[in-house]
């Protein structure tokens, strides 16, 4: 291959459509960070991106983009834009093949001025496998030689291998910083003089022709200069498969590339590309006279192997991580329960002052009740998504989630999850809000989607009120054995069920609607390193920035679309309300306890005749088979808030008010409900109908809100909502029909 | 000759051929284990799969269904991973 070719030329910006782009906007050059997976590709993006940090997806597939503005030494500014982590440009899905994409400056992405590609010094051979193939490309290319520290004696000499390559090679370290502005420099040289790299691969003759075959097939776009077009090809060659997932490819190339693979015959050409690649690195490092060996016979052990193998020994290292995940749990669980409390009580206060202050009518009521409530709403998950995206972000940095995946590939493969599912399912024991923001560590979106779809079943806490008030009420305080308490054993039975439930999902979800292929796991076990707390402060804010922003201004127009529900219309207080008992089939014959003879309140008169209460009623036909009355039904209209919403939606039917922490009359009044033919409406029966409905039933906006935000659409939300609901409602009906056949 | 998954963790060998789905084999021969490349089998998972590999200076777990696929030979004890029998595996797929 010649090297005379030059550049093409550049072509003006503003054709692609991506508005959202900080360089379309001020026609800045265009950088993008190019690298393998774990080489430290973040946090050297974390120390380049100095301002106006923007994090959006990459256009038409729901795969993150952060890009922010880094200033030159001349004071001239680029657009710095982070790529996925990849080993090859190759593909087979729509998110593997962003990398290309962004690296041409396709399919609406800007095009770049310059490409980094960010190499671990310790593992030279293996990263120069993907900067070859941006350098075949004929794509300006400079390379930071990242973590020379680590590699130690491994570590190739910078100045060695840019006089090898004929590129800007700049030692780098993104955790403390050195060799940023090195960097810079290189980056404003390579903007004002491109080089011409000194790279050429010498691939087989016939691999050649092969190559040039399909060269001929590339549509007019894809067309450039000769260099170009056969690393088109040899990329067409490697990646194009009848069933493969890429996006844009015209039928006459595929067929051309799948013909031409299948003509070769006895030859395999995946191999003689990649080895044609391997030797040509290979036999150029081995120029490099400082270079070590990479295999490191004979050095005893690595500090990664000596901490593998306690952390990857079948007991201790199981224990460990049953220690580790515990503690996340704990933390989720328990640990973020004041911050969640110091908020809510701080919005309540607000609430508050603002219903003292403001004079009573409409205003007033969608500040407080609409806006302040509504807004708590999405600030009280903050805690917990902090919390969780700490752990998350201790647990990526150190190596050790990579971990986790290895160890628990075999059992959550089994229901079509992939190993790091796990972090995701046992948050959702928690909330699955942060869960389900958490399956961002996947990077298949088939992956992501079923977790996503599944996590909701995990019993979270906002279903413990609602199982603790109906178990509460509904189950004696008895013992199995003598020993065995039967609540204690209810909510224990209750949390293996949902757990049952999820991973049943998991496998019908995984070979139905998001069938995947199965692809090989082929996981890199990187170094163990320490976390570096930038990145991972960094991560939290931005996560908790995307939360806020995205899914917050949903939750806040459901809360306002809740309180519009179960306040209007308003109604004149009844003038012989004491007479006329309430128009359904259920009255309330309450013996005994004076407090329960008072007539209904205004609030749960006025709540009856609300959007939501009739909505109740309308549903009436609906759940009665499951067991549940109207009043039932109004407290699952009002339980869509939240599930704990339950409690203090039932609360008000029934009259009491605001009932607070203290469910104990509720519980009393529960009980006391009659049907109009003097049978109780709470029995065991339907009470073991409700808290199935509530474990299965999608009764949360947030986790719809916070799907909507990962997938970018409403289908798959609208989906979980429909599926968890009918899930729900069969499960309940069988149970409460059959347990009514057998006498219960 | 054997395949990768018989090989008890402790010991090296070298890859002969890279079989299997083409998505897997097209990603390991990526990541550089390509015939001729030393590999040592380090351990299992406690579930009895995956395995966890060490070749190139870098470590990589693969599924024992796939592993199946990776026919290995004995490494000498001396023998460095590189990619020495390339020329040949060229040198037979050129016309």
């Amino acid at each position: 291959m010649s090297m005379t070719e030059g550049f093409e030329p550049p072509v003006p910006k503003g054709a692609a459509p991506s508005n959202a782009d900080p360089a379309q906007e001020t026609g800045m050059p265009t950088l993008l960070l190019v690298g393998n997976p774990n080489v430290g590709k973040t946090s050297l993006f974390n120390r380049l991106a100095r301002r106006n940090e923007r994090v959006g997806n990459y256009p038409g597939i729901t795969v993150e983009r952060r890009s922010a503005e880094m200033p030159l030494p001349s004071g001239r500014r680029v657009v710095v834009s982070d790529v996925p982590g990849a080993y090859s440009l190759s593909a087979r899905s729509s998110e593997e093949q962003i990398a290309l994409q962004a690296i041409l400056g396709w399919a609406g992405n800007p095009r770049p001025d310059l490409v980094i590609v960010v190499v671990d010094a310790g593992q030279v051979v293996r990263n120069l496998y993907l900067a070859l193939q941006i350098i075949e490309l004929r794509v300006p290319v400079a390379i930071a030689l990242n973590m020379v520290d680590e590699a130690g004696d491994r570590a190739p000499s910078a100045a060695e291998l840019e006089r090898l390559l004929g590129v800007h090679v700049v030692p780098t370290n993104g955790r403390n910083g050195a060799g940023i502005r090195e960097l810079a420099a290189a980056v404003e040289a390579e903007l004002g003089e491109p080089r011409r790299p000194r790279v050429h691969v010498s691939y087989p003759a016939a691999l050649l022709h092969d190559v040039d075959r399909v060269a001929d097939a590339l549509p007019d776009e894809w067309k450039g200069n000769v260099e170009r077009q056969r690393a088109l090809a040899l990329w067409a060659l490697s990646s194009l498969e009848p069933d493969d997932e890429l996006t844009g490819i015209t039928p006459g190339l595929r067929e051309r590339a799948l013909e031409v693979f299948a003509g070769a015959g006895e030859r395999d050409l995946d191999r003689e590309i990649i080895e044609s690649r391997y030797q040509y690195l290979e036999a150029r490092l081995a120029e490099l006279p400082t270079r070590a060996s990479e295999a490191r016979g004979g050095r005893g052990l690595s500090r990664t192997e000596r901490i593998d193998r306690v952390l990857l020994h079948p007991a201790y290292g199981f224990a460990f991580f049953i220690a580790i995940m515990l503690l996340v749990f704990q933390s989720l669980f328990a640990w973020a329960d004041p911050a969640m409390s110091l908020v809510e009580g701080a919005f309540a206060a607000v609430h508050s002052a603002l219903e003292n202050n403001l004079p009573e009518g409409f205003v007033r009521d969608l500040l407080t009740l609409g806006v302040v409530d509504g807004v708590g709403n999405v600030v009280v998950f903050l805690p917990q998504i902090l919390l969780l995206f700490l752990f998350i972000g201790l647990l990526e940095d150190s190596g050790y989630m990579a971990r986790v995946a290895y160890l628990m590939d075999r059992a959550l493969r089994s229901v079509g999850l992939h190993g790091r599912a796990f972090v995701p399912m046992m948050s959702g024991y928690a909330c699955a809000v942060p869960a389900i923001m958490a399956t961002r560590t996947m990077e298949r979106r088939r992956d992501r989607l079923l977790t996503m779809l599944v996590v909701p079943l995990m019993s979270c806490s906002a279903r413990l009120p609602v199982y603790t008030l109906i178990i509460g009420a509904l189950f004696p305080p008895s013992s199995v054995f003598g020993v065995v308490p039967v609540q204690g054993l209810l909510m224990v039975a209750m949390y293996l069920f949902s757990t049952i439930i999820a991973l049943v999902a998991a496998a019908v979800l995984g070979r139905t609607l998001v069938k995947g292929r199965s692809v090989p796991l082929i996981l890199e076990l990187p170094p163990y390193r320490w976390p570096s707390f930038g990145s991972v402060l960094t991560m939290m804010w931005l996560r908790a920035r995307a939360f806020l922003s995205e899914a917050g201004s949903v939750i806040l127009a459901f809360t306002i679309l809740m309180w519009l529900l179960l306040s209007y219309p308003k109604v004149d207080p009844p003038t012989d309300a004491p007479s006329q008992p309430a128009p359904a089939a259920s009255v309330s014959v309450a013996p005994n306890d004076a407090k329960l003879e008072a007539t209904p309140s205004f609030e749960a008169y006025q709540l009856e005749r609300s959007f939501g209460g009739q909505l109740g009623k309308a549903i009436e036909p609906v759940i009665e088979p499951l067991g549940f009355d109207w009043k039932i039904g109004v407290g699952i209209v009002g339980a869509f808030a939240a599930r704990e919403v339950f409690v203090s939606t039932m609360g008000l039917v029934y009259g009491l008010g605001d009932v607070g922490d203290d469910d104990a009359p509720l519980r009393e009044r529960m009980r006391a409900e009659m049907h109009a033919d003097g049978k109780p409406v709470y029995t065991p029966l339907v009470g073991l109908s409700l808290m199935i409905f509530f474990a299965l039933a999608c009764q949360c906006m947030s986790t719809l809100a916070v799907v909507r935000r990962e997938t970018q659409s409403w289908r798959w939300p609208a989906f979980l909502f429909v599926y968890m609901t009918g899930l729900a409602w069969v499960t309940s009906f069988v149970v409460f029909q059959f347990g009514r056949a057998l006498g219960f | 000759m054997m395949t990768l998954d018989q090989v008890v963790p402790g010991v090296s060998v070298v890859v002969e051929t890279v079989g299997g789905a083409r998505a897997f084999r097209r990603r390991l021969m990526e990541l550089g284990i390509i015939p001729g490349t030393r590999v040592e089998v380090l351990r299992v998972a406690p579930f009895g799969d995956p395995m966890e590999l060490s070749a190139r200076g870098c470590n990589l777990s693969i599924r024992a269904s796939e592993a199946r696929e990776v026919q290995v030979v004995a490494a000498a004890a001396e023998q460095r991973a590189s990619v020495s029998p390339l020329a040949a595996g060229l040198a037979k797929s050129a016309p």
